[in-house]
């Protein structure tokens, strides 16, 4: 009826995960406001931890109680196992980076002052601490929570706003070699912007073709539309481009190495784990549930992407010389791995294999990324983090216990047998096999031999090099940072020789596939 | 002809946990590995403690599966997967497994015990137990193991566990030198086994033995999935991998060198245990052997060339525990023998490997015993008249002399007749063969006994010969009662073969056993001809103190029949002008392409890594330009 607006529905429980996520985030920015000083922090980590708990766990009971059938929210968002699964994922290791977090040495004690200005001593001196980052990494956490599960293109996009917003300034608040930091930032945010604007500019497209938003919508236009190709196609490739930018595939990864070295550890090691899974998480539900129809179309394409970023992640970690920015690249290269697994779409067991693949690669390497970037932040100079490789010679010497966690987190990225990355390669090759991409495998497979060169390259420096003489000094971690090494390598060992029961699980969430 | 009965999964009971049996050692092998110094005052107690659990473990699994109605008692325990339907990892407790898994365990404890008091001077005495128990985890592993990949793993468990106890005095260059003789030798053998387990990988799709009954392997063959030739190959490629554990012909040339290792260890690894395990992995792989007729001839002519090789060996040897070592040649030879004729065969060739593992260890023990009262002087040259001085050895050790040559009513006796009575039934040329090495082995033994225990003293100067404490003389005693009466325990009224048979098959007519036969009468006589020859060269007459020259046979005997010889110009020097052409082709060709194709990859990275500028505005650049490259794909790809 014209005139009356009907209430939406909401299907509270459902979404009650995002929505934990989000109001902790508000009573943060209310903590900031209201709070004095010096409690801020303490209130904040159990504020901040607690709500990633209760989100997981309502998470999980959502899971228990069954998957409705349909969207949530007048079909706005999409609750179902992969979403389930990826939400889970992602509050696992936000709660782990959250920990990581916690630890001042990390960020800068008033981020409005100017590097190297009286301000800035003052402001060491006086022990201030950037607290705003809790509920900026919550509001963070909560875009990615919406971003993989929006059911139409506008919230999603509203969601990757609301989950790059606080990362862009996240990268910004380094405490040391702030100037790298803030450039970070402000590339990171400038590439955003464009990109964002890509995705917008694709969705008016798509919009314009499909005369909708939604993604099953989008879906159904594909057989009732004609001679409106060109506008579908450059919509479809824009979406993409988008999406691809946020996974830093190839040619749009140029953002990554700079953004990973400039920002705070802690912040790369979320940024590197969490915001793969719900681009990865996103980009499936585009493709798959809106573009599945046009998979003809859009499949050569991703193939080339996926090559692309195969080769040049494995090919430009080679001549790195920062440990940080070489992670960088290998996060490239994972990224294109992954997508041998996107275009193994076809029947529904087909789908299925490939959904399961990539959950599970997911859930490995965001485990085995925190733990590296956890133990990066440990090594230390003079000035912070000892972030040149030739630093890092003659480590396995110094700190032994250390050196083998690291390396073992190397292997894991290399993917050998009896860590966690042995299973997700071989679950997402398996299932790109099984999709008919045997030349792309072949690619990844190439392309994995490269990269296992400069993983072991760190291994050999640490284990049979001479120490430096003035080399870095390995500082004492934190309750928390140890625990972060910890539970990584616990994860990597036990998603590498225990599989199955995660393994399952993805199946079991991949089973349902994603609802329309 | 009764078949293996099927593998029920089990779960719950003492059968339920028996992956403890590989546990405990493991752990104990662990510990004392990584506790280092600080576990050595009691290291190898814990050893001793670790290896009893397992076997304690093995008798309540035994009991258990004795409770079991006879078609339940092979049970599979599934333990872990690590890709699903690839390699599952699981155990079978069934009458074969558990028969080794009590000789391992049982001998093994003995061992351990003994080795406390004979190891007790050495200063890495705790070393040695982790190495013992690092061995009977793998040996455990290997023949609980359900499928051919964790058999592998056990297998080269154990082969490792071989390799650091033959080279554990490794300060010697000559116990340095048998370690490494011995893994080399070994390697060529694992290279059989492990193409054996691909070809049935490829094959049959699986490598569990549950999957792998002689049904299905001569439906295989039926229905044209696996031609004969396949299972030919397969059964002579496992055949490969056994000859190179089990010290068979044409890869015998380690174990007499393996005797470097201490003296526990050439009991337990190189005379009771491991060197059977190829004896078991024929055993056990049964359902190719009867499918592959060929194989299975040539396993009985391997058996015995290696039983004939074994005992000439043995004749020329003075070193008492080479002697002992060509003997275990020629005893795995007659096991092997019985392994190649079939289900009655197998029961004989395992019951005989049974008993051989108590006396040969008992033997071994004794020799060890002997040594510890002589300075470790080895030459028996250099012994005799050791009987009035230490008499438990000595009793013992003759014991175990009559248990093998076949003394009537002892465990040899049992056993080995009746591999030569299924061997003579089998075929006449084998059957007489192997009396002829039952009648060396007679004469051999014979030797041992004259020159070590009675004629004159030939001692060193300053031998002071004393008998060994009762922690080594107690295993003694009880390996010797094993050596008396375990075969007519096992042989009479089949009582094996009615065990075995639900794990390994067994003929529809149970052969009665025999105490008069031509065969039987036979042997004895030729092993009577053979003790007393013994008598009149080294009993009554004067054993010289240094080996005189000897006609061209013993000096052929001596020297392992050339075996080495052989090794060194079939497959040594060639060997090194190999990997003198192979390091060159790597050096010039390889190296190059290698290099280069690393080079290249490193300059393009040197290269692109240029278009990383750092300004955000070529980044820009590069998305849009990334963006135009898709858009354009995509249009062109959707208008095709």
């Amino acid at each position: 009826m014209n005139g009356t607006i009907q209430a939406p529905t909401i299907e509270y429980a459902l979404l009650s995960p995002m929505l934990i996520v989000f109001g902790a985030a508000v009573i943060g920015v209310l903590v900031e406001a209201f709070a004095p000083r010096y409690l801020r922090k303490s209130i904040h980590v159990p504020l901040t931890l607690l709500a990633l708990v209760g989100a997981f766990i309502t998470t999980i009971l959502t899971a228990l109680n069954g998957l409705p059938d349909k969207a949530a929210a007048m079909g706005a968002v999409a609750v179902d196992g992969p979403s389930l699964f990826i939400w889970g994922i992602i509050l696992v290791l936000a709660f782990i980076s959250v920990l990581l977090i916690n630890d001042d040495e990390q960020f800068v004690a008033q981020a409005s002052a100017v590097p190297g200005s009286t301000d800035e001593e003052e402001a060491v001196r006086s022990g201030f601490a950037q607290t705003e980052v809790y509920p900026l990494a919550l509001f963070a956490v909560g875009g990615m929570l919406l971003f993989p599960a929006s059911n139409d293109l506008l919230v999603m996009f509203v969601a990757l706003e609301v989950m790059s917003l606080p990362l862009y300034l996240l990268c910004g608040l380094a405490r040391r070699r702030r100037l790298l930091s803030q450039e970070a930032s402000v590339k990171y945010f400038l590439l955003g912007a464009f990109s964002s604007a890509f995705f917008l500019y694709g969705m008016a497209l798509v919009y314009g073709y499909a005369g909708s938003i939604e993604l099953k919508a989008i879906a159904d236009s594909l057989s009732t539309v004609t001679g409106q190709d060109t506008l579908l196609y450059i919509g479809t490739a824009m979406l993409g481009v988008g999406l691809l930018f946020k996974i830093g595939a190839a040619p749009f990864q140029a953002w990554k190495p700079d953004v990973y070295q400039g920002a705070p550890t802690a912040i790369t090691a979320l940024m590197a784990s969490t915001v793969l899974v719900a681009a990865f998480g996103a980009l499936l539900r585009v493709f798959w549930v809106a573009l599945g129809g046009l998979e003809w179309n859009w499949q050569p394409v991703m193939w080339g992407v996926a090559i692309l970023t195969m080769i040049v992640g494995a090919v430009l970690a080679i001549t790195q010389t920062d440990i940080k920015r070489m992670l960088a690249y290998s996060s490239v290269a994972h990224g294109g791995f992954l997508l041998t697994g996107v275009v193994a779409i076809g029947t529904f067991a087909q789908n299925t294999q490939a959904l399961s693949a990539i959950l599970f690669y997911l859930a490995a390497y965001g485990f085995t990324t925190v733990g590296a970037f956890a133990v990066v932040t440990m090594v230390r100079d003079a000035g912070g983090e000892a972030g040149h490789l030739s630093r890092w010679a003659g480590l396995g010497k110094r700190s032994p216990v250390l050196a083998a966690i690291f390396a073992f987190f190397l292997l894991a990225f290399a993917g050998i047998p009896l860590t966690s990355g042995f299973f997700g390669k071989y679950a997402v090759f398996a299932a790109a096999v099984s999709g008919g991409a045997l030349p792309l495998v072949i690619v990844g497979v190439v392309s994995s031999a490269i990269a296992a060169f400069f993983y072991v390259r760190v291994i050999v420096l640490m284990f049979f090099s001479e120490p430096a003489a003035d080399g870095p000094t390995i500082a004492t971690p934190t309750l928390g940072t140890s625990a972060v090494v910890a539970l990584a390598a616990a994860a990597t060992v036990v998603l590498g020789i225990f599989p199955q029961p995660v393994l399952d699980l993805a199946d079991q969430a991949a089973s349902a596939l994603f609802i329309r | 002809m009764q078949s293996p009965v099927e593998i029920v999964q089990h779960s719950g009971g003492v059968i339920g946990v028996s992956w403890l049996m590989i546990a405990l050692p493991l752990l104990g092998a662990a510990i004392l590995l990584l506790g280092g110094r600080r576990t050595d005052r009691w290291g190898h107690l814990l050893g001793v403690a670790m290896s009893l659990a397992a076997f304690v473990v093995a008798v309540v699994s035994f009991v258990e599966i004795l409770g079991l109605p006879e078609s339940e008692r092979r049970r599979g325990i599934e333990l872990y997967q690590f890709i699903p339907g690839v390699a599952d990892m699981g155990l079978l407790i069934d009458p074969l497994s558990i028969s080794f898994a009590l000789l391992i365990t049982g001998v093994g404890s003995l061992i351990h015990i003994y080795s406390i008091g004979y190891m007790s001077h050495d200063p890495d005495r705790r070393r040695f137990f982790a190495y013992l128990n690092l061995f009977v985890a793998a040996m455990l592993l290997l023949v609980l193991a359900d499928n051919y990949v964790a058999l592998f793993v056990g297998w080269e468990g154990v082969g490792l566990a071989s390799y650091l106890l033959i080279g554990f005095w490794q300060f010697k260059p000559t116990a340095a030198a048998a370690a490494k003789k011995a893994f080399i030798v070994n390697r060529v053998g694992d290279f059989g086994l492990l193409i054996a387990i691909f070809t049935v990988w490829t094959t049959f799709g699986s490598v569990a033995f549950g999957d792998l009954s002689g049904a299905t392997v001569s439906g295989a063959i039926g229905s044209g999935a696996a031609s004969q030739g396949t299972i030919t190959a397969i059964g002579l490629l496992l055949l490969l991998g056994a000859c190179g554990k089990s010290a068979q012909l044409p890869l015998q040339s380690w174990l007499l060198d393996a005797m470097e290792g201490p003296t526990p260890v050439s009991a337990l690894i190189h005379a009771a245990t491991m060197v059977t395990a190829g004896v078991y992995l024929v055993v056990r792989s049964g359902a190719f052997f009867e499918a592959a007729p060929t194989a299975q001839l040539v396993v009985t002519i391997v058996g015995v060339a290696t039983l004939l090789a074994g005992a000439i060996i043995g004749c020329a040897k003075d070193d008492i525990k080479k002697g002992l070592a060509g003997s275990t040649m020629s005893q795995i030879g007659y096991m092997m023998l019985g392994a190649g004729l079939g289900p009655v065969g197998y029961a004989f060739a395992i019951a005989h490997l049974i008993t051989h593992g108590f006396f040969k260890a008992n033997m071994f023990l004794g020799a060890g015993s002997v040594m510890h009262a002589m300075n470790d002087e080895v030459d028996m040259r250099r012994y005799g008249g050791l009987f009035s001085v230490m008499k438990v050895t000595a009793v013992t050790f003759i014991i175990g002399y009559l248990a093998i040559i076949g003394f009537p009513l002892l465990s040899g006796y049992f056993t080995k007749d009746g591999i030569i009575e299924t061997a003579m039934e089998h075929n006449q040329i084998l059957g007489w063969l192997a009396v002829v090495g039952a009648g060396i082995t007679g004469f051999y033994m014979s030797r041992m006994i004259f020159m070590t225990f009675f004629g004159k003293k030939r001692w060193a100067d300053d031998a002071h010969p004393h008998e060994s404490p009762s922690v080594m003389t107690v295993p003694l005693v009880i390996l010797s009662i094993g050596s008396i009466f375990l075969g007519a325990f096992l042989i009479l009224d089949n009582r094996f073969m009615k065990f075995l048979a639900p794990a390994v098959g067994a003929p529809e007519e149970l052969p009665a056993f025999h105490f008069v036969s031509t065969a039987g009468l036979a042997t004895l006589a030729l092993v009577a001809v053979g003790a007393a020859f013994a008598w009149f060269r080294y009993g009554a007459a004067e054993v010289p103190q240094v080996a005189p020259r000897g006609s061209f046979l013993t000096t052929f005997a001596r020297r392992d029949l050339y075996g080495d010889a052989l090794n060194e110009t079939l497959f040594m020097r060639p060997g090194q002008w190999l990997a003198r052409i192979a390091v060159f082709v790597d050096n010039r060709g390889i190296d190059g392409l290698v290099n280069g194709l690393a080079a290249t990859i490193g300059g393009t990275s040197g290269r692109l890594r240029r278009v990383q500028t750092g300004y955000v505005r070529s980044y820009a650049l590069s998305i849009l330009f990334g963006a135009a490259v898709v858009v354009g794909a995509l249009l062109y790809v959707g208008n095709m």
